[in-house]
Formats: structure tokens, sequence, C-alpha cells
């Protein structure tokens, strides 16, 4: 095994043609996570940085496919549907892990409990009284005019007064290394299932990295969502059926959902399986009809129920939306959290932190124009080229223009549909977004990333340390999707500072 | 208690793998018999394979792909053609993607099993290895698929899911051998060869369900086609029978529903039930007085209704009804 190899530096002296991977190392002047500059390792990663500094590239390649290997022989992967062979590709994985001290952690975690807190008052509070507007704090239109806005579920009480239960937080660190806030998803977050194959393929790839370092562990994420989801059960009632309810084995996030319900051990089902009779929902059984109490659906609303929503989803349940309303099931996340995760609603998340907690919000948001602004709509369009400009509702990187890697044809595009629909549109400056060094082409190299933590609310608020680090891969690139190449990386909360 | 649909996922699981395996088999066990036989006669059986893709029941499916009915195109649409279910790489296909959809029920070593032999399967390599010598290719798929068996056996819990899974396996096995000991689709015809010539054939039937020593420690004696037909259809001990697989498939419907042989509370156990009594209750004479063609068919037809009967009983109860829908029609975006 290369692993002893690589143990003994001092007997005998070993040939080294190829130089370390290391040298050469460029932080282009970028908020780099692992060097303070060219020379200076941060002190929580010089333990790292002196272990992965000795690999030559053939080990360090030599681990890389072992990690490949790894992730393809579980199955996590994507079908590349463009040829007939139904190849299969993994998601890239990274080899150097990104280091976060728990200082930070704890300031970052603290952020995170204060912005799901002001989330779910917000969204009592507009399926409620509507203070927020009435106090002129939102103006009324932004709400009115939300896509996800569910009017049909004013003044319905969820369980527990829980709407977003899954929330997926996205922070990038500016080129001071403050931490902001990009984006919340509150509707279906995904990926947390990379979070622990990450965790578990960086052990099997380097067990001993990890004997100098404390990193908290992750593990029990499964067990916080299950607990959460029990808790949340209608009329408290006590251990209740849990499912998670997927679109399918076709769906990109499928891996994850059926990681999921096998780590909670409960069952995954498809719309398909379910059935609502008088208001109570059902699986369809080899013993006959099972009631199910709570649902942890990774469909959207939309999707959810054909009779309420979009007619011709093919993915939901009929009839569960009135299950729901009579109280008889409880859903995760709740109908209706949409509006939340809003790109034009993220702009005034730090003022709902202000009017419902009195508090200045710890992780700031990055500054944002709104298209629907007069002042705003001016500055966006005379700087397209310099903006990031993104579409209200959609995700995964889509409907996205970064200005200064677009072409002239496409800012024009951009610029016709703000034109068109204002209310759909914020930008913001394009970030120099901080980066990591990643193994690329048998050396390392600076690569932009992000975190996505995943935040429990259930009886508590609970926050796996870390989250998800998601890598662009591609060079100079500023978007992290996997949909749109990008990769992720195992990422370690320290239980100290070093 | 389990979802209807896991359960269907587990059944045919179970019956994909142990198609891929008698596939390689059959394809393996034919091949070889080309090179026992005088060249004349291997000569012309190389040309014409069609009575295994007929024996298999996939003659339009063969048609509408090949216009040549040689070994090589038969061996092709048999192994590598995915884009049917009877062939090797389209039953693993199969099998892994319910596997896939019912990943929280089995371990993650058969899983993994199964996803990694599909990958060798259809990677460069195993084509390589196919083409440098065919015997090794065979044992190597069989040896993968004999270890998920295994993993199975000995890693996932025995309770009702482990059990869809054996009534898949132990059905297709049964058909499979059935359909084996069909004479209409025998590669040599007997009427057209001496005696001795024919014997080549029914040798080969018993090296396609390994019972080529299995036969020569019960009878030693010659290779005579009654016994043949006997041991592989009504030899309770021999795990590839038919008998012995209706025993099994009855035993795990009983302990799906904790009702006693000999009663039966649903249609499948009562066919099956049935079956197995007539099998223990005939001799191989009473079992091919129509003719050993015409047996297999009935014998066919009776395996085919279980199978429906077990559907109706687990997995589609007319009692809620059942909308079978394409698993995506409209996607979502992922957040």
């Amino acid at each position: 095994m290369p692993a002893s190899k690589s143990k003994s530096p001092k007997t005998g002296r070993t040939p080294t043609p190829e130089p370390p991977p290391f040298e050469g190392y460029v932080t282009d002047a970028f908020f780099d996570e692992m060097f303070v500059d060219e020379k200076r390792v941060r002190p929580f990663y010089s333990r790292l940085h002196k272990r992965m500094g000795r690999l030559t590239p053939d080990q360090l390649q030599e681990r890389r496919q072992m990690a490949d290997a790894s992730f393809l022989n579980q199955g996590i992967t994507f079908t590349v549907y463009s040829d007939n062979q139904g190849t299969e590709r993994i998601f890239p994985f990274d080899l150097v892990p990104r280091i976060i001290p728990a200082k930070e952690w704890a300031h970052i975690e603290a952020g995170l409990v204060q912005r799901i807190t002001a989330l779910n008052l917000f969204l009592h509070d507009i399926y409620h009284n509507q203070n927020i507007l009435r106090d002129g704090v939102i103006p009324r239109r932004f709400v009115d005019e939300g896509k996800h806005f569910r009017r049909e579920f004013m003044g319905f009480n969820v369980p527990r007064n829980i709407y977003i239960h899954i929330c997926g937080t996205d922070l990038v660190r500016d080129d001071s290394g403050e931490y902001l806030v990009l984006e919340d998803n509150a509707r279906c977050p995904s990926g947390v299932s990379y979070v622990l194959e990450n965790r578990q393929t960086l052990k099997r790839v380097f067990p001993h990295i990890f004997e100098e370092y404390g990193v908290r562990p992750v593990e029990h994420y499964p067990e916080e969502l299950l607990n959460l989801l029990k808790y949340i059960a209608p009329h408290g009632k006590p251990n209740p059926t849990v499912a998670v309810l997927t679109p399918g084995i076709h769906n990109s996030a499928y891996f994850e959902h059926s990681f999921l319900a096998r780590q909670m051990g409960v069952e995954i089902v498809e719309g398909r399986d379910l059935v609502v009779e008088d208001d109570h929902v059902f699986m369809r059984t080899t013993r006959g009809l099972q009631a199910v109490d709570v649902v942890y659906r990774r469909i959207d609303d939309d999707f959810l129920d054909p009779l309420v929503f979009r007619p011709d989803s093919m993915l939901g349940v009929p009839g569960i939306v009135g299950a729901y309303r009579a109280g008889n099931i409880s859903l995760a996340n709740s109908i209706g959290t949409g509006i939340a995760d809003d790109k034009v609603m993220y702009y005034f998340v730090p003022r709902m932190i202000k009017y419902y907690l009195d508090q200045d919000p710890i992780l700031p948001n990055v500054p944002t124009y709104l298209a629907s602004e007069k002042e705003d709509y001016k500055y966006i369009m005379d700087n397209l080229p310099k903006l990031v400009v993104k579409a209200a509702n959609e995700a995964g990187g889509y409907g996205m223009l970064v200005g200064p890697h677009s072409t002239k044809a496409e800012i024009a595009r951009f610029r016709k549909l703000i034109q068109d629909d204002p209310r759909n549109y914020i930008a913001q400056p394009t970030l120099a977004l901080s980066r990591h060094p990643c193994f690329i082409n048998d050396t390392f190299e600076g690569r932009h990333i992000d975190l996505r933590p995943y935040v429990l609310y259930g009886e508590k608020v609970s926050i796996i340390p870390g989250g998800l680090t998601r890598v662009a891969l591609k060079k100079g690139s500023l978007v992290v999707n996997s949909s749109q190449g990008g990769g992720s990386k195992d990422t370690w909360v320290l239980e100290g500072d070093e | 208690m389990m979802l209807s649909r896991v359960a269907d996922s587990l059944y045919w699981m179970g019956r994909y793998v142990e198609r891929a395996e008698n596939i390689a088999r059959t394809v393996n066990v034919n091949q070889q018999l080309i090179l026992d036989l005088p060249s004349h006669q291997a000569n012309r059986i190389a040309k014409d394979w069609f009575a295994v893709v007929a024996a298999l029941g996939e003659e339009e499916s063969f048609l509408e792909r090949y216009k040549k009915r040689d070994m090589d195109t038969v061996s092709e649409f048999l192994i590598f053609d995915r884009s049917h279910p009877s062939s090797i790489v389209g039953s693993l296909s199969a099998a892994r993607e319910n596997a896939r959809t019912v990943r929280e029920q089995i371990t993650t070593e058969m899983w993994e099993q199964i996803n990694r032999s599909y990958l060798w399967l259809i990677s460069k390599s195993a084509r390589q290895f196919y083409e440098k010598g065919s015997y090794e290719f065979f044992q190597r798929v069989k040896k993968a698929l004999q270890l998920f068996q295994g993993i199975t056996e000995s890693v996932m819990l025995h309770g009702e899911g482990w059990e869809f899974i054996q009534l898949g396996k132990h059905l297709e096995r049964a058909d499979m051998t059935s359909r084996l000991l069909d004479e209409e689709y025998f590669l040599i015809r007997t009427a057209d060869c001496t005696p001795a010539e024919a014997l080549n054939q029914w040798l080969a039937i018993l090296r396609c369900t390994n019972a080529r020593l299995v036969y020569q420690r019960l009878y030693a004696s010659m290779v005579e086609p009654t016994k043949v037909a006997e041991l592989l259809l009504l030899n309770g001990l021999f795990p590839r029978s038919v008998e012995f697989c209706i025993y099994q498939l009855d035993q795990s419907l009983r302990r799906l529903s904790g009702v006693m042989p000999g009663r039966f509370s649903n249609r499948a156990e009562k066919l099956s039930g049935r079956l197995l009594s007539e099998l223990s209750f005939s001799t191989i004479e009473d079992l091919c007085e129509p003719g050993l063609h015409a047996a297999m068919d009935k014998m066919q037809v009776q395996l085919g209704d279980i199978g429906e009967a077990i559907m109706e009983t687990y997995i589609h109860p007319t009692s809620h009804q059942v909308t079978a829908s394409p698993l995506v029609a409209v996607g979502q975006p992922q957040q």
C-alpha cells in the first residue's frame, strides 16, 4: 500500500522526480481557505498541507481512483442521457477536505439558527395576520406576486407551527473571508447524502489523515432527521409511520432519497404507492393499505397533488393536500415555504430578522438589487456586464447570468428578460468567491467554493457540523451546481480551532 | 408488510438475476456443444441457432433486429444486446434497476455486487474477455451471479422481502428448466441423426443445468432421455429441477401467508399446491404421456399462471385499483 510508503520519509532517500504538488500554487489574490498568501498556510490547515504535500502525484491519482471507484460501485451516479449506452457518471469528488475551525463554525451556526427562526416566523406571519406587510416592512406586492405564495393556505395551522423543517442555506466567503448568505433553499434542498458519503469515502482513502485532527462527525444526520419527522406527527402521535416521497428512480436526486430512507429505516414511496381515502393517506402494501402519518416529500408543491396544484403531475398523490388540511398527515417541508426562498424575498430576510427578533443579522446577505425597484433597475441595466443576475424562482444554477463570463448576446437576452418581468429578477455584484486547493491534473490548483449547511428545525434547531462544500471545478468558474460542472469536497468542522 | 411496489421489484430482481445466469449457461453450453459434433453437423448447426432463441420465446424480438440466424448473431443477441430483457446484459440491467429502486430493502453488499457485475459486463474489458475465449467469460458471469445469490442468502434478513426474491428466483428457474427440455427447440433435431449423435443434445441439457455429474451419480448409466427428464422434472433434491423449485416456491408462499401446506388462502397457493401435488404424485411416464413437447408447453402455462396469481395476490390486488404511470412525466429542478 502506498500509505505505508509515504509514511517513512526518513528511511532511505525516496527519489522524487516530480515536484511536490503544492509547489507553484498561486492564490491569484483571492481569499484562499488554506493559504494566507502563497508562502503561509493557515494554522488549522498546516498538518493537512504537510501530509498531502508529501504524496506524489501518482499516489494522489491512485487515491482519487479509489474514491471514484467507490462512488461508482455504490451507484452514486447520474445517467448521461445523450448516448444510448446508459453511461453513468459520478459527481466529481475532490480529495482535499475543507476545514472550518470551531470558532468560525460557532459563528455560522448562530447565524443559521437566527435565520431559520426568522424565516419560520415570517411564514407563520404571512399565512396569518401579515403584520410584516401591514407594518410596511415588506411591500405587500412582493408576497402577492410571489410564484410560490400559496394563498389557499391562509389561516392554516401547520403542525408544531414549523414551516421549514429542512433548510439548505448557501454560504459564500468574499475576498475578506467573511461568510455571506447567498440564498436559502427552503423547499426540497438536496445534497446532504453527499455530505455523508464524502466523509465515508475520504475515511476509506485517507484513513490516517483523520487521526491528527479532531473532526466532528456528521453520521447522525439521518437520526436527527427522523427525530424531527416523528416530532411533527399529527396530533403528537407516538411512533408515527414516516415515509420519504420521491418523484422516482429517474430523478437525479433519487440516490439521496433512497439513502435517507435506508438510513432512517423508513419506506421510500412514489406517488403511485400512496392512496388517499377519507382524507387519510395509505401505502399500498402486500398486506393491503397501511396508514402513513408523516411524509418527507422530495416533490415540490407544484407536483404534490394533481387535484390542487398542477393537474398534469404524474408524480403526486391525488388527495394528499386534503389529508394535510384535515390534519391527518404532516408534510416536511410544509406547503408554501417557497415564498421564503424566492430570491426577491431573500432581499428582505435581514429586515425579517430585525422585525421579528429585533437583532442584526449575524450572517449578512450579499448586496442585492431588485429589478422591480426603480433605482435598482437603472443600476442593473447600466451595469449588467459586471453583475450576476438571477431569476427569482429558479434553482440549480438555471436562469442565471454571470455578467463578466457572458457573451454580449447573453447579456442582451437577459436585458430583455428583465425588462419584460422585473419582479422576477435580482442582481448581485460578481463576488470574488473564496478558493480552495483542489487536486487537478496532477497538481493542486485553487477553485471557487461555497458551503451548504443543512439546518433541521424540529424540537430544537440542529445543524450537522459543516455541510456540503461545492466546488466550481472549471477553471475560473463561479458556478458550483452539479448540473453545471460542479463537484464537492468533504467538509470538516474541528473540535477546536487548530 | 411491505410496499407492493417493493415486493414487485424484489420479485423481478430475483427473476432477472436467475434468468441472466440461465442464459449464460445456455449460450455457453450450446457453443461448447458444437465442438463435440462431427464437422458436417457442426457447420450446419452453427449457421442456424434460431432454436435457442425460440426456446426462450424471443423469436419476434430477434427477427426484428437480425437477419442472420447463426451462432454469432444469436450469441450477440443473447449476451450483449441490451435492448431486450432476455439477454444477459438486458436481464442484469433490469435486475439492477429493480435493485436500485429497493436499495433501502437490500443490503449494501447485495447492491454493490449486482452493480459491479453489471458495470463489468458492459465494460470494454468484458467484451475483450469474451472475444478472447468465451468459456472464461461465461465462468465469470456465472460466478458474479452466484456470488450475488450467496450474499443474498447469507446477509439479507430472511423476511418478507427475501421471500419475494425467492419466489422470483424459483419460478424463473423452473421455467428455464422446462424450456431447456422442450425438444421442439433442440439445436440437434433428434429425428435427423443417429441415436448416438442425439445423445449430445441430452448431454448438453445436463450441462446447461449443471447436472452432468449428478446424473452419473444417480443413474450410473448411459444418458437416456427419460432419465434426464426425470432428473430435471421430478427429482426433489436437485436444486434446478422443476419439482424442487415448485416446492421452494410453495414454501415461500406459505411463509408469506402463514397458511399450512395442503390448504390455500389465495390463487397463487392453490395453483402452486396443485402443481406440486401433480409433480409429487406422478412418474415421468405419467407426466410425459402427451409427449415431452406438449408436457413442457403445459407446464410453462402453469408456471405463467402461478406468476400471474402472485401478482394478483400481493402486487396488484383488485380491491384497490392501481394506476401504473410512467415514472417521470414532468421534471422538477433540483434545489
